[in-house]
């Protein structure tokens, strides 16, 4: 590990600033559940980019992947879950669901 | 470089995954990010990883995206319409701050000041995960079992009363 | 019993889902109610030899890198505590018995998450047991599925998913420095360069993810929601335990195990914990609705364990893990009493009610045991772990801080007495005549808790030398 993967880890890190900020930004600008859900998406992909960019630039990408397998395997259940409560949302609200969106502020 | 290339791409892809209309496009969007993604991670040498996240983010996700969305079939065509109309124009602010942020960016000096680790290349990720990181595995059994009971509870159709 | 914390759960978890049918669905309760006392009495004849054979026996199968001090068994005993609690109100919240045989494997899993949360000694391993919990926490809050829960658990879902991303980001960053993610080689590798500024960032963006988790206030905004709206076990189950286990509970371990007690990170803890203090209380003040006043009062209550914490002394720290047992055991009290309200009379509104002590004394006498704990009133428990707090803080030199602990402390006897005065003192309403005694388990967990806090309060010498000063020397060696 020499001082030269500095640039390498700064770009990275700078690639998943972006990430963030489009998950960010698609979370706060709507009002729709399910692109929030998207957004959210979006933060852990953001996550994921740069905890594989870590292990390579430090040659240790046995505990990363291991890391990111658990990782994946969480978010898949997070967002399971979040669809199925999506989902009774607009079952509960089933005539108003506009208007429900729209108390639902964020 | 390319991985720089493939970076862009993946900006790129989360840009259009906000800013575009209707949610399908937007659900094909972040599967498109999740492929991106799984060849960068190829290319870092995690070849595992990659894998899960090409079937599991980019497979399963979608699937659970697409079947919320046809399930809830939130709004008609034309209420659809109507809200993005209005809506649109906050997404197009995205972009603009993204470019600030990138050439902010180029500016700032993170100072980056603290020695890195010296540590000889690490198992295989078979061994890590298999006898290094058992707290973690059953972690993900257990986990999955509230997953199970998580669909099996929310996705029925409720009773009527 | 390190190991064991995490298999017995697994194995209760695959009783209750044997295929019996009806049978099991029946008895569910009851197996529930046995493994969580199984688990209490594990707890406290851990060093057995029975036990230490099947854990070498076990340990041979899977070697988990785990540990146990006499904090995180301090926290498990809290964990069964509650979630005891939760069952025997479950028993009669839940009309449902299709919703409370979920309920019931919910609670196993979340007690679950827990005790793994308790016993990780890897920072990585600690984000899965807290996704545990949390997940079993959302299909919980959800599980009736009325519309202002399902509110309150998206909510809460979006929250500790930000709050998920920020921690992963921290332990990304804080990887890149140490290469490993054990506690172990992150305290090394943060004493070595704990001044980089890219790494105290990073901590900071770790303790405001457990911030958001532990409900303290510039995050404080999807707790009284998630709070008011869950259904009666899952608030107490939330209140009590989840959110002390999953935002403080990690704190302190992290603070002291990881990140050190440096002036930074104490300034954060002691500023986010006054602001809660005081927000906390004054928002109480104007509640009208049972839950989200003592959902407000929990914010504020946890900002006094953070404040004990950011002292960074012996004293303050011993302070901060008792009132972290005291407001575990007084809190799930109260909402225990809010429960038993709710189910016998329908309402949750408190100025609708009025004189119930007449009617439910239990109820009544123990909610009075625990709004004098909860304000700090001699000799209950919850005045030995407020001084200490507000003396450490006294003597470390945070004036300031202290004055407005004492203070805030008054403004939660005005509001505690506030609402006992509007629910139970008083003449009866004569709407409410009929109200009876919500049921046995509200009455037993209640008595039960309230014995549990008068006790602390009485023999608090003795629980202060042989419970907290051990637990404490877990954080401060």
């Amino acid at each position: 590990m020499t001082q030269v993967s500095w640039p390498m880890f700064l770009m990275y890190c700078y690639f998943t600033a972006f990430v963030f900020i489009a998950g960010i930004y698609c979370i706060l600008a709507t009002r729709r559940l399910i692109r929030i859900m998207i957004g959210l998406e979006l933060l852990t992909k953001g996550v994921t980019l740069l905890l594989i960019a870590v292990g390579y630039l430090m040659n240790n990408t046995g505990l990363t992947q291991a890391l990111v397998i658990t990782l994946i395997v969480i978010e898949v259940v997070v967002i399971a879950t979040m669809g199925g409560i999506v989902l009774s949302v607009y079952r509960v609200h089933n005539s108003l669901e506009s208007k429900y969106l729209r108390k639902l502020k964020w | 470089m390319l991985n720089t290339g493939l970076l862009i791409i993946l900006s790129l892809a989360a840009l259009w995954t906000v800013m575009t209309r209707s949610l399908i496009k937007s659900t094909i969007g972040l599967a498109f990010t999740s492929i991106v993604l799984t060849i960068i991670m190829f290319r870092l040498n995690s070849p595992l990883a990659a894998v899960f996240e090409l079937s599991v983010c980019t497979g399963l996700i979608t699937v659970i995206f697409v079947s919320t969305i046809s399930l809830a079939s939130p709004l008609t065509p034309k209420e659809v319409e109507l809200l993005s109309a209005a809506r649109l124009k906050r997404f197009w602010y995205l972009p603009v701050i993204l470019v600030l942020v990138g050439v902010g960016l180029l500016f700032v000096k993170v100072p980056l000041d603290f020695p890195l680790p010296h540590n000889p290349a690490g198992h295989d990720v078979r061994t890590v995960l298999w006898n290094e990181r058992v707290l973690d595995l059953f972690g993900q059994v257990i986990i999955l079992l509230a997953g199970a009971f998580g669909v099996a509870v929310l996705f029925k159709e409720r009773k009527k009363k | 019993m390190p190991s064991l914390v995490i298999l017995v759960p697994l194995i209760a978890l695959l009783i209750l889902n044997l295929p019996l049918g009806e049978v099991m669905r029946k008895a569910s309760f009851w197996v529930a109610l046995g493994f969580f006392i199984f688990q209490t009495v594990l707890l406290f004849c851990h060093h057995f030899r029975c036990i230490c054979g099947s854990e070498r026996f076990i340990n041979s199968f899977f070697g988990m890198d785990v540990s146990v001090d006499h904090l995180s068994f301090m926290v498990m005993f809290l964990v069964n505590i509650v979630a005891l609690t939760s069952l025997l109100v479950a028993r009669h919240a839940i009309k449902d018995s299709d919703a409370r045989f979920n309920f019931i494997n919910l609670i196993v899993i979340a007690s679950a998450g827990m005790n793994g949360v308790t016993v990780a000694k890897d920072i990585f391993s600690l984000y899965v047991f807290l996704e545990v919990t949390a997940v079993a926490l959302f299909i919980a809050i959800a599980l009736q599925r009325e519309p202002r829960a399902l509110e309150g658990a998206f909510k809460y879902i979006l929250l500790s998913s930000i709050a998920t991303v920020m921690m992963l980001t921290s332990i990304a960053v804080l990887f890149f420095a140490a290469g490993d993610t054990s506690f172990a080689s992150l305290k090394s590798a943060l004493q070595v360069s704990g001044k980089s500024p890219v790494l105290l960032a990073a901590i900071g963006v770790f303790i405001c993810g457990l911030f958001i988790k532990g409900g303290l206030v510039p995050f404080h905004g999807w707790l009284p929601d998630a709070y008011s709206a869950a259904p009666a076990p899952v608030s107490v189950l939330l209140a009590g335990i989840v959110t002390k286990v999953s935002g403080i509970y990690t704190l302190m371990r992290l603070v002291a195990a990881v990140f050190g007690f440096k002036a930074a990170v104490c300034d954060v803890l002691l500023f986010g914990g006054t602001l809660s203090i005081l927000v906390g209380a004054f928002a109480a003040l104007g509640q009208k609705d049972f839950k989200r006043m003592l959902a407000y009062s929990s914010i504020s209550q946890v900002g006094y364990i953070i404040v004990g914490l950011g002292t960074g002394t012996a004293l303050g720290i011993a302070g901060a893990i008792f009132h972290f047992f005291n407001h575990a055991i007084f809190k799930t009290l109260l909402f225990v009493n809010a429960a038993a309200v709710e189910e016998s009379t329908g309402l949750r509104n408190m100025n609708k009610m009025g004189g119930l002590s007449s009617r439910m004394p239990v109820t009544g006498a123990t909610s009075v045991m625990a709004l004098l704990s909860n304000a700090g009133i001699p000799p209950l428990a919850g005045f030995w772990s407020k001084v200490i707090i507000i003396i450490a803080l006294w003597v470390s030199g945070r004036y300031a801080y202290a004055v407005i602990a004492i203070l805030a402390a008054v403004v939660t006897l005005a509001y505690l007495l506030i609402m006992q005065r509007k629910v139970f003192f008083g003449n009866i309403r004569p709407e409410l005549d009929g109200t009876k005694e919500a049921g046995p388990g509200y009455v037993i967990a209640s008595v039960v808790l309230a014995a549990i806090t008068v006790g602390a309060g009485i023999f608090f010498p003795y629980v202060f030398d042989h419970v907290i000063i051990p637990a404490r020397s877990a954080l401060l060696p």
